[in-house]
């Protein structure tokens, strides 16, 4: 079983669901927001093995390129442009091989580089993983595909990247069910609706869970249930909870948030 | 004179922040560039005066009258997004390998519409946003095109205030690419700390000057400090530090910026965070 913990708008509280999640359930956390991985704060797993994510880009063999530009004409990601020699934009590059196909002399030739890491390490009874991208990459897909190949067989809670485009479609091609976090605000309405049009496209069942509600009517709720969409959970306003959160801690610490998560799983069992 | 606001991560304030200080500014655009999550416009009516489609990728389409399930293509592609003929259009990179090595010419590349651009008029000036298609590709290039549309209605004397999104990939990289200055906003909570690191050692990598706000700064003090030490030895510019406030909450259900409330304690920080940063590109700038 996988689950995804995802949310159109940033900073709804993924992070918080689920780190407390995973110890509570126990099995894998997977931290799949590359570009800011923050789940081992709050997990802090020991006896970490790191391993290097490498991609491939190309090289050209400058003895053979006749600088005929079929590269340069066939790259889609303009990775590659033409002047008194060819020039490799590796950043650009999507490691497609295309490159390597057109060449009808046999320059072209296939390196590996560094984009980012794997660590993976214990933390209690859990296991946890994420991935690192090295700043001043720009594409996270290829880091985030190598973190969700050979999961275990058993529960994995994969803590999404914001927003609804390619690092999330990544990482919910993996997902068998969904938890939504969002909060009561108009702005987390706006974006949650999308990442419940994003659920439905790749037909995941999916709930949600609000965050920082003052009142267990709020604009979020009323939406969930005019459209029926499942709350899974809600998590009250409460300085203790932010105050808890912004030192690196998790809230089951705390006894009386930790029905919060029991809840949650008896729902999420439910959830087809 | 374009300013970006940048966080590392989500939430900590970058579209209440962007939008307050572009109030208190007499002669502004908006360009929201966090296309999965644009939340800028919602503050204004406005009415919509240019819409253009944004063809940014690409993706493999097969004849099927010409395909003979052959399966090279499948051999051939590196994304896992062919299967004999069958195109999964969710993870089709749109490279072109595959029409390039199928053997009955049965594929092709189609350019697919992945946003709709905006330019909103409002009363407070011109907003650029995007209206992203579901699980498209939120990438560099519909934010370059964004900005573009931006600067087509940008008078001599307008400030550009750039809403960016989370992280540090390619949709942050295009966002901060030809501006002047960054604003980052960050939150004194762990996950905020580690996040502003990294995103600031990203515009330390583009060349990109940046001035930090604390938000919500009083939240924890001894992250707050963190933050501002490390601010100190690094000689970056602590610009404003607004204190937490219920006030926010409600502006944002209202849909007004929060400067706009007179008694807002996070209001007059902005506005005395807006009077420092005016004496500092005046000074720089």
């Amino acid at each position: 079983m996988k689950i995804g913990v995802l949310s159109g708008k940033g900073g709804t509280g993924k992070t918080l669901i689920s780190t407390n999640l995973a110890v509570t359930m126990g099995g894998t956390y997977v931290d799949c927001d590359v570009e800011e991985p923050n789940g081992f704060i709050f997990l802090k797993p020991e006896n970490i093995i790191t391993h290097d994510v490498l991609v491939d880009y190309p090289v050209i063999d400058e003895d053979l390129c006749i600088l005929c530009g079929k590269c340069v004409d066939f790259c889609e990601f303009n990775a590659l442009a033409k002047t008194k020699k060819i020039f490799v934009f590796e950043k650009l590059c999507h490691s497609c091989g295309g490159c390597e196909i057109v060449c009808p002399t046999g320059a072209m030739k296939y390196e590996k580089r560094k984009i980012g890491i794997i660590d993976e390490g214990i933390s209690g009874d859990i296991k946890c993983k994420r991935g690192v991208l090295n700043i001043g990459e720009a594409m996270a897909v290829p880091l985030i595909k190598a973190l969700l190949e050979n999961l275990d067989e058993n529960l994995n809670i994969i803590d999404c990247a914001p927003g609804t485009s390619c690092n999330v479609v990544t990482s919910l091609e993996h997902v068998d069910k969904a938890i939504l976090v969002t909060e009561p605000t108009e702005f987390g309405l706006h974006d949650f609706k999308r990442a419940v049009e994003l659920c439905k496209m790749f037909e995941i069942p999916h709930g949600v869970v609000i965050n920082r509600i003052i009142e267990e009517d709020n604009i979020v709720s009323r939406y969930c249930n005019e459209n029926n969409i499942e709350i899974l959970s809600s998590i009250p306003y409460e300085k203790n909870i932010a105050e808890i959160y912004s030192r690196g801690k998790l809230i089951i610490e705390q006894e009386q948030y930790k029905s919060i998560f029991t809840d949650l799983i008896e729902k999420l069992g439910d959830l087809l | 004179m374009k300013l970006v606001v940048l966080s590392g991560k989500g939430g900590t304030g970058k579209t209440t922040i962007a939008v307050s200080l572009a109030e208190l500014m007499e002669h502004v655009i908006m360009v929201d560039c966090d296309v999965d999550a644009a939340n800028m416009h919602l503050y204004y009516d406005g009415e919509t005066i240019v819409t253009r489609d944004y063809m940014g990728s690409k993706i493999a389409v097969v004849d099927k009258e010409l395909c003979t399930e052959c399966g090279i293509c499948t051999q051939y592609c590196k994304f896992d997004s062919i299967d004999t003929g069958m195109v999964n259009p969710m993870t089709c990179e749109g490279c072109g390998v595959c029409v390039l090595v199928c053997p009955e010419n049965a594929l092709h590349l189609e350019k697919v519409k992945g946003a709709e651009m905006k330019l909103i008029k409002t009363d407070k000036g011109f907003i650029s946003k995007a209206d992203m298609e579901i699980g498209a590709e939120g990438s560099g290039k519909l934010i370059t095109e964004l900005k573009a549309l931006a600067s087509e209605y940008t008078k001599e004397g307008d400030i550009t205030v750039i809403d960016g999104s989370p992280g540090v990939g390619c949709p942050v990289i295009a966002s901060i690419t030809g501006a002047d200055m960054t604003l980052l906003v960050i939150e004194p909570t762990k996950s905020g700390l580690s996040d502003f690191l990294r995103v600031e050692e990203l515009c330390g990598h583009f060349g990109m000057p940046v001035m930090v706000c604390i938000n919500k700064y009083d939240m924890n003090l001894d992250v707050a400090k963190e933050i501002e030490d490390f601010c100190r030895d690094e000689g970056i510019d602590i610009v404003g530090k607004i204190p937490f406030d219920s006030m926010v909450m409600k502006s944002i259900n209202e849909l007004k910026p929060i400067v706009n409330y007179e008694d807002s304690e996070a209001g007059k920080a902005i506005k005395d965070m807006w009077e420092t940063i005016k004496t500092k590109l005046n000074l720089e700038v």
